[in-house]
């Protein structure tokens, strides 16, 4: 009895010490997030001050947003977010949309040369994005696609290595006899994969879909090359521009735009979060 | 008897050109659905990587045509200071922020792997950096954080040290301020490693349990040896990145790679040279060096996997 107590209570210490440590790393490293939330409500001037580090504003500023918002007066972050939705929206439902075709082809279907083109895929993996920067930015120079999403968006509808790589080990799970039950029933291969597949495969979709969308949504060097008009700006691109060193910095109406910027993909997060992890546990990467 | 052997064979004939057509059917099926990746696999990749091998061979500024001047571009490279700076840089942040993010990643994965009220809300908040980092707005606010009257050394300060320096604008403290936010941004290789951690069985610990194992063997006995593939797979994702770090260097420095050249990644000299020289080709034949030396990682680190990954399957063999 008075053993068990002891332990209950060793548990309860260690549960403690757990909670403190956690609590105390995690601020640690949220830190610099709230920081940045905070100057969006901060004078210039008190960025600046002895107590730059201080969390909580002098007093609530909204005007920052306002003033962020306007940027340079001719163009406003309105369009700015619209054309990275445009992108984001397009290019994750292009790469999770094909991904999910393509992995079904590697996962349920026995052609020759299956393995070859497998490994290829693979091997794509680790190039380098700067081997193929140059001459795909010539590709598309040539072509007239500089200055259009079309740079940003078509390539994805090539599907993602590393997206089919999760789908594939996610289709493997699930029981062929699901697919030859429906192939006598007289499904085609393609409603065995719309029909059956693409239903069960959700988790890993869900999770495709989260990291394109952050992918695209915070892709800097895309947009830097094709998009130069600043009409066509994501936000990524626009906050580049205005915190340019070149030119005297309103910190505070940057941290008011890169707070909003980062709405986006923390409401995604919060919504979806509990698949990232489900996906990726389900999948396996062994 | 000759009739009912013809009958048969005719039969098997037939059989096995209805299995033909089904063969031809499946290969077929299978080129339709993998259509899309083939397609942007040679537009997009294979038919890139041999123009900027060609390129890599000539003088091109994308203006004129490419003319060949055979290996000058890797001999001017021997020459170049720059080049050197910037592969320098880029193993010191390499081998530095690569250990340093997998560690820091995979004690987290450790602390959180247990079941206890709240984890998924620690699991989140430790995850927010990771999906926040990669954004432009928090490398600007990386570079405002770590200037001289930034946060840091007004938290400094506020220690009782006297700390005045710019951090971003010290070459021996630039690349640091670029370490610690790479280190920063571990959530996914900490999710990596907490699926890992999830799918070593339990009766595996219950039996060392038995064995009266204590923690720190059931660590080195079971997880390390579970969570090797896992290692494997991330050490060589996080090499990859680490090589061909861009965006956070890009930001950071206001595209310059200053102060005196610290910040100067191989990948961001390799842009300067491209976009804002115009020398195509030497900056092909950069990105072919950067090649090499990834190619060379990987391979150290797959041959070398034999000796220390420990895949389930290979049990039973």
């Amino acid at each position: 009895m008075d053993n068990k107590t002891k332990k209950l209570y060793k548990n309860r210490m260690k549960s403690l010490e757990f909670h403190l440590l956690a609590v105390i790393l995690g601020f640690i490293m949220l830190y610099p997030v709230l920081w940045m939330v905070s100057n969006s409500f901060k004078t210039t001037q008190e960025i600046f001050s002895q107590n730059s580090f201080s969390l909580i504003p002098e007093k609530l500023l909204l005007e920052n947003y306002r003033r962020g918002w306007r940027y340079n007066g001719s163009t406003t972050f309105t369009t700015f977010f619209k054309n990275s939705f445009i992108y984001t929206g397009f290019a994750t439902f292009g790469a999770v949309l094909t991904s999910s075709l393509i992995a079904f082809g590697f996962a349920r279907i026995k052609f020759i040369g299956r393995n070859f083109w497998y490994t290829c895929m693979f091997l794509t993996l680790m190039i380098p994005f700067q081997v193929v920067m140059i001459p795909q930015f010539i590709i598309f120079y040539k072509l007239g696609w500089v200055n259009t999403f079309l740079p940003l968006i078509v390539p994805m509808f090539g599907g993602v290595p590393f997206f089919i790589f999760l789908m594939v080990q996610f289709i493997r799970q699930i029981p062929v006899d699901l697919d030859n039950s429906a192939k006598i029933d007289g499904c085609s291969k393609f409603m065995i994969y719309s029909r059956i597949i693409f239903p069960l495969i959700k988790p890993a979709l869900i999770t495709a879909t989260i990291f394109s969308f952050y992918w695209r949504w915070d892709d800097f060097i895309g947009p830097l090359l094709f998009l130069n008009k600043p009409k066509l700006f994501t936000v990524s691109l626009a906050l580049r521009m205005f915190a340019d060193p070149q030119t005297s910095t309103d910190w505070s109406a940057i941290f008011a735009m890169g707070t909003l910027s980062l709405f986006p993909v923390i409401i995604i997060f919060l919504i979806f979060q509990k698949y990232i992890v489900q996906g990726l546990v389900t999948t396996g990467l062994k | 008897m000759s009739l009912i052997t013809n009958g048969s064979t005719g039969i098997n004939l037939e059989k096995s050109l209805s299995e033909r057509k089904a063969i031809i059917r499946e290969n077929l099926a299978g080129y339709a659905f993998i259509a899309p990746w083939l397609i942007g696999f040679f537009a997009f990749s294979i038919i890139p990587i041999l123009t900027s091998l060609y390129f890599s061979f000539t003088s091109y500024d994308i203006l004129g045509t490419p003319v060949l001047n055979g290996v000058n571009n890797f001999k001017n490279m021997l020459q170049d200071k720059l080049f050197w700076k910037s592969l320098a840089v880029t193993f010191n942040y390499a081998f530095v922020s690569v250990p340093l993010r997998l560690l820091f990643a995979f004690f987290v994965a450790l602390l959180f792997n247990r079941n206890i009220r709240g984890i998924r809300f620690y699991q989140m908040i430790y995850y927010i950096p990771s999906i926040v980092g990669g954004s432009i707005a928090v490398a600007v606010m990386w570079r405002r954080l770590f200037m001289a009257d930034g946060a840091i050394n007004s938290v400094l300060n506020l220690l009782g040290m006297d700390v005045h320096i710019s951090w971003i604008g010290k070459p021996d403290t630039a690349l640091w301020t670029l370490i610690i936010l790479a280190t920063w941004q571990f959530g996914s290789s900490m999710l990596i490693f907490l699926a890992g951690l999830k799918q070593i069985p339990q009766f595996y610990y219950e039996a060392a349990d038995i064995d009266g194992a204590n923690s720190f063997r059931k660590f080195i006995s079971i997880t390390l040896p579970h969570l090797s593939p896992v290692i494997f797979f991330n050490l060589i994702m996080q090499i990859i990145a680490g090589f061909t770090v861009f965006t956070q260097a890009f930001v950071v420095s206001g595209g310059s790679g200053d102060p005196l050249n610290s910040t100067l990644v191989y990948a961001l000299y390799l842009y300067q040279r491209a976009f804002k020289y115009y020398e195509m080709g030497y900056s092909s034949a950069m990105a072919w060096i950067l090649v090499l030396i990834v190619g060379l990682f990987t391979a150290i680190i797959f041959k070398s996997s034999s000796a220390w990954v420990f895949y389930e399957s290979k049990e039973g063999e």
